[in-house]
């Protein structure tokens, strides 16, 4: 391997991240291409700098590690993931069982190179594995959804979604700036957003925190039907026959 | 802290409270044992109510003033003391009645000095009872448990920290060992006395000094302490965690973090703490959080009773945590 290996570190303490460069200097065919200070800036500067490795910090602000990883999957290059911890039970007895390496801070040389041996000796299908992996250790909810889009990664913050709605084969997520694609599927969005998301209708689900209010409109036959209304967008969402009980609820 | 008397604190409000209740409670079990029905009990409740309570509140107030005194006799001195002014406060309450209310000729009266010496011996007994199960040794072994315990997540943060800085900044790497030096020491001590407010508070300044070298500029701090008073004593321990706790929960999630204000003030008699700092709705992860305002408040009542308090509340994404405690001076 001739190519010097290009890292991301994101981690939102400067000294952590410092701490990381200082130790990688010393290594001759690693080059850090990248600093973030948290996950969302880390998947960005992915998109533009499109790196081997990700070191990411598990706790960090707005975007967690562990979100950033699978984000981290949209990319063009799938990148290797190694995950830093100062102390997380939690993860660390998930990494133990999975094939995903992490490094506890106080980070030693010793292990880091060991670490990146461990992933340069992957095959591109082992990463596969260990994605289904990093999604088994999400714990919450993500903060953001990743959108491909011509090569690039958009990642919309979950609480602008105004609402997602199924078409053929995609989603149309919908802000109030514009509409996005997203390759999901509408009953996993429905249990991982619970909270926020309310299923108005057979394939809409619409964000409860931007419905201003409800309407009866006619349809083309004249027949009357309940619309849920929308801050911001002059669009209505159908709501279906069997759902009307959840309008009465709030 | 407490004396070194035996004695119930009788300028303690708990203690004040215990045994307005349990003498209370006594004269009700007499009512009951009288009545036959359930319709004689408001009469017969109302009947002894009118002989006990002027007893009752005559003998605390007196044995309230005569404390002072009391705490320099010995356990058994100060026990017949107390019963001695029983008897005679009921003695003389029970011959007043006689004289202005029945008119009868006077006579010593028996039966109220006999019920209202037992009465004194129970209420004695069971503050004896407590306070063997609350006794030193007990409650020296209950505050080492409950002693505050700092997040792992800040000591391997830290060291990592410091480690980063030994190359590029020595100096500032000294100073930070040396406030976690001292922040351990502290954690590790076996002693649980109060301590004056003046070391808590250089205590958290150290603790704060290493978290902003982790959060740098996102970490701001607001110190209203200038009219602190600065010898009142205090359980170790007691500001510092929830700083721990404003840190990690207020600072941390937020990618531009923000101000920790801290006011103390001295109120009357009593020590005001008022932490507050903001919070991510979002974030309701605070299962630490709540373990560490459970642990304080243990801990404040093993040390006070129920003199101290501890309320938190969260407004527009601010949260703040109100402690009360009595001013206590060395």
């Amino acid at each position: 391997m001739s190519e010097k290996l290009k890292i991301l570190i994101a981690d939102d303490e400067t000294l952590a991240r410092n701490r990381l460069k200082d130790l990688l200097s010393d290594l001759s065919d690693v080059v850090v291409v990248a600093e973030a200070k948290n996950g969302k800036q880390a998947i960005d500067l992915a998109v533009i700098e499109q790196p081997d490795l990700l070191l990411l910090d598990i706790r960090m602000p707005l975007m967690d590690g562990l979100e950033a990883a699978e984000h981290a999957q949209k990319l063009e290059q799938k990148p290797y993931i190694i995950f830093t911890t100062a102390y997380d039970t939690y993860a660390i007895k998930a990494f133990d069982v999975s094939a995903i390496d992490y490094l506890l801070k106080p980070i030693r040389i010793e292990r880091l190179i060991a670490a990146i041996d461990k992933v340069r000796a992957l095959k591109p299908m082992a990463s596969a594995a260990q994605m289904e992996a990093i999604k088994s250790l999400q714990q919450n909810a993500r903060s953001h959804l990743s959108i491909h889009e011509r090569g690039r990664i958009i990642l919309v913050p979950v609480e602008e979604v105004l609402y997602c709605r199924a078409e053929l084969k995609y989603i149309t997520v919908r802000t109030v700036e514009r509409e996005y694609l997203l390759e999901e599927s509408l009953t996993n969005l429905e249990a991982e957003f619970d909270t926020l998301f309310i299923r108005l209708h057979r394939n809409c689900l619409v964000a409860k925190q931007h419905i201003s209010g409800y309407e009866k409109r006619p349809d083309e036959k004249g027949d009357l039907h309940w619309h849920a209304l929308l801050k911001g967008v002059p669009d209505t969402i159908a709501v279906s026959r069997r759902q009307q009980h959840l309008i009465r609820k709030t | 802290m407490r004396k070194n008397s035996r004695l119930p604190n009788l300028k303690n409000l708990g203690v004040l409270l215990r045994i307005l209740v349990i003498v209370n409670l006594l004269g009700l079990l007499a009512a009951m044992l009288r009545s036959a029905e359930i319709s004689d009990l408001p009469p017969l409740i109302a009947e002894l109510s009118m002989q006990i309570q002027p007893i009752l509140l005559t003998s605390i107030l007196t044995l309230y003033l005569l404390y002072p005194l009391l705490i320099k006799l010995n356990y058994w001195q100060g026990i017949t003391v107390i019963i001695l002014v029983v008897i005679s406060i009921t003695t003389l309450i029970a011959m007043l009645f006689t004289i202005y209310l029945t008119f009868d000729t006077v006579s010593i009266p028996y039966r109220s000095i006999v019920l209202s010496s037992v009465t004194t011996a129970i209420v004695i007994y069971y503050f004896n009872l407590q306070q063997r199960a609350y006794s030193p040794a007990i409650a020296e072994a209950r505050l080492q448990a409950l002693q505050a315990r700092i997040r792992p997540h800040f000591l391997f943060n830290s060291i990592n920290a410091v480690l980063s800085l030994i190359r590029s900044q020595p100096k500032t790497a000294e100073t930070a060992l040396e406030d976690m030096a001292d922040l351990f020491r502290v954690l590790m001590a076996e002693n649980r006395d109060l301590v004056p407010l003046a070391n808590e508070i250089a205590l958290c300044k150290q603790y704060l000094s290493i978290e902003s070298l982790r959060m740098e500029e996102r970490l701001v701090l607001n110190w209203q302490i200038d009219k602190a008073p600065m010898d009142a004593l205090i359980p170790p321990l007691i500001l510092q965690p929830l700083l721990e706790n404003a840190v990690y929960h207020g600072i941390e999630p937020i990618p531009e973090g923000g101000e920790i204000s801290i006011i103390i003030e001295q109120k009357q008699n009593e020590l005001m703490i008022k932490i507050s700092n903001p919070c991510n709705t979002k974030n309701n992860d605070h299962d630490g959080n709540k373990m560490a305002l459970k642990n304080i408040k243990e801990r404040l009542a093993l040390h006070f009773d129920l003199e101290a308090s501890i309320k938190h509340r969260t407004i527009n994404n601010q949260y703040t945590i109100t402690m009360r405690l009595p001013y206590e001076k060395r």
